[in-house]
């Protein structure tokens, strides 16, 4: 009994910090929201923490649920991610009357995916993935009045309910020509006849929608930018890196007979993601609408890796996903602090940034290097072990895609470094407050930054425990 | 009486979603377009029901999946339907080509 407490360890001290939240809610109606934002962000680090301790490999419900060391590192990785956005949204968050309300949603969400990461059953799957989704459009139109936001929020879910309208067919047919749900038996029984093709067509444009790969990407600017910064940064980083890390678990072990069709599908996923994103990034004036762009361009350079399909690929993916939180939540947690402080997003607003807010500016620019992969930062660590991965297959010709579009992407971030240093501004923001908690995120952010670049230890313990194609 | 065949019931059940899917695509009325996407989780119903009870019916899966499909579908259209009872306030109509200030 004892074991099986502790294999579901994560998703349980998740479901009981929702139950705390709740019984909060009812019992003291009047608490202050500091009083809540700090016990709210007391109880996310301690869950962060005890993602260190006793954890256990094996699976449960007969065979519905698995864990593994791997598993348990993506799930502290997001539980960082869950953290660090915390951090930052206090300063928005103090304003709002339903806190409470919020980050029930969001750990909702998050139980959603550790499911979905621990499934080992296209059923668990299933619901882990709905589970993380749902509630997150709930999420998007979480400033009611806005008009921008619940047109984010109608976007979110009219396009979430068609991919998985789209993945649902795909794992009928799967069901029907293999008679299983389960992962293992999958692996062995698929043998790529025409409906399973089909059928893995419909699974990868459903996963092709939520990290929004190219043809899929078209509500990611909208519900980005129509959405609250916390809510975005989210969207993201969390929600975007757990499908990701479900996605390259689904394509390397159920699909491993396929995997020769599936390489050229992602390879052209990863061309037209890379240059469509890349090149749309650059025409965007407002920032977070900037930053889904440039999320999507990132996406590409994942696939990239992803499609080297061998141990080097399932360590590069999560080792980038692990960068790519810091730096994407560094960026973000200026954003957020900006948008909390004056209301203002555009790129022209952080015109002479730099002379009023030093630091931030700073940190702004650490984080937009480290997306461009620019060398002394992570970044360009997590793009590199990437391009490692993919040219493991030989193919030289996508990587020298990757290598061109890395260029294109260093105009679009340099861009935004250039206006906030560089241009005169006629009304410059003030000096912006920083209070304690996204001190102590931006300050976490920029220790991920520069010492992930400095060590190889963690890239080797993922490495170690990723387990071989 | 002769059963009827799988391969009319895969017919009938391709053919909604593929119908689900056009709806989706042309109608501009976002209840209509809610209604579109529940076509095609219907006809992922008919399917796992088809498939559990003709090729294996040895084993639940596919009833046990279709139940869970019905009630995330329904979880789907409450958040759905609220999200756009909201958008109506601030739009004051329910076409989706109304709610366009955010563009390219």
């Amino acid at each position: 009994m004892n074991e099986a407490l502790l294999l579901m360890k994560p998703e349980l001290i998740v479901t009981v910090i929702i139950f705390i939240l709740l019984i909060l809610h009812v019992a003291r109606e009047n608490s202050s929201p500091a009083y809540l934002l700090n016990l709210i962000n007391g109880l996310l680090f301690i869950n962060f923490l005890c993602g260190f301790f006793f954890n256990r490999e094996g699976t449960l419900f007969g065979d519905m649920y698995v864990t593994n060391g791997l598993i348990v590192l993506e799930k502290n990785i997001l539980n960082l991610g869950m953290l660090l956005i915390s951090l930052q949204a206090t300063d928005w968050l103090k304003k709002k009357d339903f806190i409470v309300e919020f980050y029930v949603l969001l750990l909702t969400t998050l139980l959603g995916m550790f499911f979905m990461l621990s499934s080992n059953n296209l059923l668990m799957f299933y619901l882990g993935l709905e589970l993380s989704s749902i509630p997150l459009a709930a999420l998007a139109n979480f400033e009611l009045e806005k008009r921008k936001s619940s047109e984010a929020a109608m976007k979110f879910i009219m396009s979430s309910a068609f991919s998985s309208g789209l993945l649902l067919f795909g794992i009928s047919m799967l069901y029907g020509t293999t008679g299983t749900l389960n992962f293992a038996q999958l692996a062995m029984l698929i043998d790529g006849n025409p409906l399973q093709l089909f059928s893995f067509i419909l699974l990868l444009a459903g996963f092709g929608f939520k990290i929004s790969a190219v043809p899929f990407h078209l509500w990611t600017a909208d519900v980005y930018e129509g959405s609250p910064v916390a809510v975005t940064s989210y969207l993201s980083v969390i929600s975007k890196g757990a499908i990701l890390f479900v996605m390259a678990s689904v394509l390397f072990t159920v699909f491993k007979p396929l995997v020769e069709t599936w390489y050229n599908m992602l390879y052209l996923l990863a061309v037209l993601t890379m240059i469509i994103g890349n090149l749309f990034a650059i025409r965007q004036q407002n920032l977070k609408r900037f930053l889904a762009f440039s999320s999507i361009a990132q996406v590409g350079f994942i696939l990239i890796g992803m499609s080297g399909s061998s141990q080097e690929a399932t360590a590069s993916v999560i080792y980038f996903v692990l960068i790519y939180v810091f730096s994407n939540l560094g960026a973000f947690g200026v954003i957020a602090l900006v948008s909390a402080q004056t209301g203002k997003e555009e790129i022209d607003d952080y015109k002479g940034f730099y002379l009023s807010n030093p630091m931030l500016a700073l940190v702004m620019t650490l984080s937009l290097f480290s997306l461009a992969g620019i060398p002394p930062t992570a970044g360009f660590f997590g793009k590199f072990f990437l391009l490692m991965a993919g040219a493991g297959k030989g193919n030289f010709v996508l990587i020298t895609i990757a290598a061109l579009n890395m260029v294109i992407s260093l105009y679009y971030y340099l861009r935004i470094v250039k206006v906030m240093f560089m241009e005169k501004n006629e009304t410059p923001m003030e000096k912006l407050q920083i209070s304690l908690f996204p001190r102590i995120s931006l300050l976490t952010c920029m220790a991920g930054i520069i010492l992930i670049g400095f060590t190889t230890l963690l890239y080797d313990y993922i490495f170690s425990l990723s387990t071989s194609f | 009486m002769s059963e009827v065949p799988l391969h009319h019931i895969l017919f009938v059940s391709t053919a909604l979603f593929f119908i689900g899917m056009y709806g989706f695509f042309t109608r501009r009325n976002m209840i209509t377009m809610l209604m579109a996407i529940e076509l095609m989780l219907n006809s992922v119903n008919i399917n796992f029901i088809a498939f559990n009870k003709y090729l294996f019916p040895e084993k639940m899966d596919g009833i046990f999946f279709t139940i869970f499909i019905i009630a995330i579908a329904a979880a789907e259209a409450a958040v759905a339907i609220a999200i756009i009872i909201n958008l109506y306030r601030s739009h004051k109509s329910i076409d989706v080509e109304e709610a366009s200030e955010m563009k390219y």
